[in-house]
């Protein structure tokens, strides 16, 4: 597959998608950046065929179950202690709803 | 040599030793490194924090129970240097992120808890990486460690703070985090042993997440032995960790003490070789190989002919797991929270926070891990990179079959200097060349000095590979190379570091 060059409005499609609100010139940077780099792994392609199972981890192992105990809590107070900001006993977070 | 002098440079197995014997107390030994981080880390900034009461009290405690008679373990009262991707429930755990600066997790990793248990002294936690995302500690948000052989050069990364810790002798013991190079490597440039531990042979809870299937915690020495007594003390399986093998931990310490290779299959990677390699890194490999010959291992050449795609797999699937795994620092449960003006919504306090709180590279990554899995790159990307990873698993499992170690280079220069690399990126990427495939298909990895590059006059390491839970075989490689070059050169190798003696006055053994 032939790789079409990165462009300074897809990074800024990936900064939004991975919310990192960037300025102009990170994103010229990271563009210029992202697009040797992608370049070279690209390289990939060249030798996976279609009948090579992936390898997703590297422990071979599935379905891994332990005993379901009841071990005490962290606790309301050891929990809140490093919030950015909380409020009866709970986090306390910034408006997920648009006002209109 | 001052009597202070002659505690720090005792290897951990003979500190270990002291404390048992009551020749030396716990407490002595604790206050004359922590003394030693006094003096050197402002050259050398190994340390993001130092913990001298936490270690002084834990000290303390280690010499009451061998007061009390109590039976101690094989590294009780050694200080150790851990790496600050480890949650610790009494110091700061930052990952080099100011994301993280200041976080005081409410909980220990199994790593942290494993090595209190064994008496282990923690002085403190060391710089990295950011997220343990590069190879020089360039990119801790804290400024980058130096190289105790030059200090104008990187200790490499990203554990390169707990490696400049031990080749400072800051601490005799140093723990770090293996994801695509960063024990062996910083390891090779610092003149010490790093081990990469199998996958699921040390426990990744409470290690912070940058890649869940490669990420590897392990150990950073100054011996051979001294790698295998700490392997011991923190592997095994951990019922909090579901990638972790439930199965007996390698016999690595009686490996180290046997230290023989006759009759042992060795193979010399045909791929991890060549151009881009310096010409004193591959005249020390190919040395340290006669010198295996000469120790009786039989040599033959492998070919793994995948190996050459392992470094742009590796940066297509690391990415992408960070991508997700770093998507939790959202500024909403705990650490950085910028521009929650009472008005901005969670969205946009979470994209300011993340663009303040995360430096170059880790948002490089991001975003290239978001690229890799978005739908329409997804099959070309991550797809490939993982069948790559198959077909590297497979390269290995045919070399076994007719070896039973790898050997190559660690990486293919010797320490750089700091800046070189630190704005492009691929030069940096190019540092893990021969470390990553051991990463990806899980199997164990060491690094062992061979030497200086005579060009430079800087540590370079031979790296030895072994199958899934065959960790036991490459530390009696690594350990019966040790022994011949400490024995033909008359003193360990890191005798000879100017760097740090340069800055602190201390006359290094080889210059008395």
């Amino acid at each position: 597959m032939a790789r079409v060059s990165i462009t300074r409005d897809e990074v800024a499609h990936l900064a939004r998608l991975s919310r990192l609100a960037l300025t102009d010139s990170e994103l010229e940077h990271f563009a210029e950046q992202l697009d040797v780099i992608i370049g070279a792994v690209a390289r990939v392609q060249e030798v996976a065929a279609v009948d090579i199972p992936p390898t997703t981890h590297a422990a071979d192992l599935s379905n891994v179950f332990r005993d379901d105990l009841v071990v005490p809590p962290l606790g309301t107070q050891a929990a809140l202690a490093q919030a950015p900001a909380a409020e009866q006993d709970r986090f306390r977070v910034p408006r997920i709803l648009a006002e209109d | 040599m001052t009597a202070a002098d002659e505690l720090i440079t005792m290897t951990a197995a003979q500190m270990a030793q002291a404390v048992a014997a009551g020749e030396i107390s716990a407490a002595e030994l604790a206050a004359a490194h922590l003394d030693r981080i006094a003096q050197t880390d402002v050259h050398v900034r190994a340390f993001l924090h130092v913990a001298r009461e936490t270690a002084l009290t834990a000290a303390r405690a280690v010499d009451r129970r061998r007061a009390a008679g109590e039976p101690l373990g094989p590294l009780a009262g050694v200080p150790l240097a851990l790496k600050d991707v480890f949650t610790t429930a009494d110091m700061p755990t930052t990952c080099g992120s100011k994301i993280l600066a200041g976080w005081q997790p409410p909980y220990d990793a199994t790593v942290t808890t494993r090595l209190r248990a064994a008496g282990v002294v923690i002085l403190g936690k060391t710089n990295m990486d950011e997220f343990a995302m590069g190879s020089s500690t360039e990119n801790s948000a804290f400024g980058p460690s130096r190289n105790p052989w030059d200090l104008g050069r990187v200790p490499g990364g990203s554990s390169g703070g707990s490696a400049a810790a031990v080749a400072a002798y800051q601490a005799p013991l140093g723990i770090g985090t293996d994801t695509g190079g960063s024990i062996r490597q910083p390891g090779a440039v610092c003149g010490l042993v790093g081990v990469k531990p199998t996958y699921g042979g040390s426990s990744r809870y409470g290690l912070v997440a940058f890649a869940s299937s490669l990420d590897t915690p392990g150990p950073l020495t100054r011996t051979v032995l001294d790698a295998a007594l700490l392997h011991e003390v923190i592997s095994g399986h951990d019922p909090r960790d579901s990638t972790s093998l439930d199965a007996p931990v390698p016999p690595v310490v009686a490996a180290a003490r046997a230290a023989d290779v006759a009759g042992l299959r060795v193979g010399v990677v045909t791929e991890l070789s060549g151009e881009g390699y310096a010409s004193g890194v591959l005249a020390r490999f190919g040395e340290a190989v006669e010198l295996l010959e000469a120790l009786g291992a039989k040599i033959a050449e492998v070919s793994c002919p995948h190996f050459d795609y392992a470094l742009p797999a590796y940066y297509l699937i690391a990415p992408s797991e960070c991508s997700s795994n770093l998507a939790r620092f959202d500024g909403m449960r705990y650490g950085l929270r910028v521009g929650d003006d009472g008005t901005a919504s969670a969205e946009e306090v979470m994209s300011l926070t993340r663009a303040a709180g995360f430096g170059p590279e880790v948002k490089r990554r991001i975003m290239l891990g978001a690229y890799a899995l978005s739908s329409g790159y997804y099959d070309a990307y991550y797809g490939k990179a993982q069948q790559v990873r198959t077909l590297i698993a497979r390269d290995f499992a045919a070399a076994f079959d007719q070896v039973d170690v790898l050997v190559s280079p660690t990486t293919p220069t010797t320490a750089f200097p700091i800046g070189e690399r630190v704005d492009d990126p691929m030069a940096m990427y190019l540092a893990d060349l021969c470390t990553i495939p051991a990463n990806l298909a899980g199997n164990a990895a060491i690094s062992v000095p061979c030497g200086l590059a005579p060009e430079d006059g800087l540590p370079v390491g031979l790296q030895i590979m072994a199958p899934v839970l065959a960790d036991d075989r490459m530390y009696r490689v690594a350990a019966a190379i040790e022994a011949a070059l400490d024995q033909r050169r008359g003193h360990p190798l890191l005798a000879e570091a100017r760097g740090i003696a340069a800055v602190t006055g201390t006359e290094s053994e080889a210059g008395r």
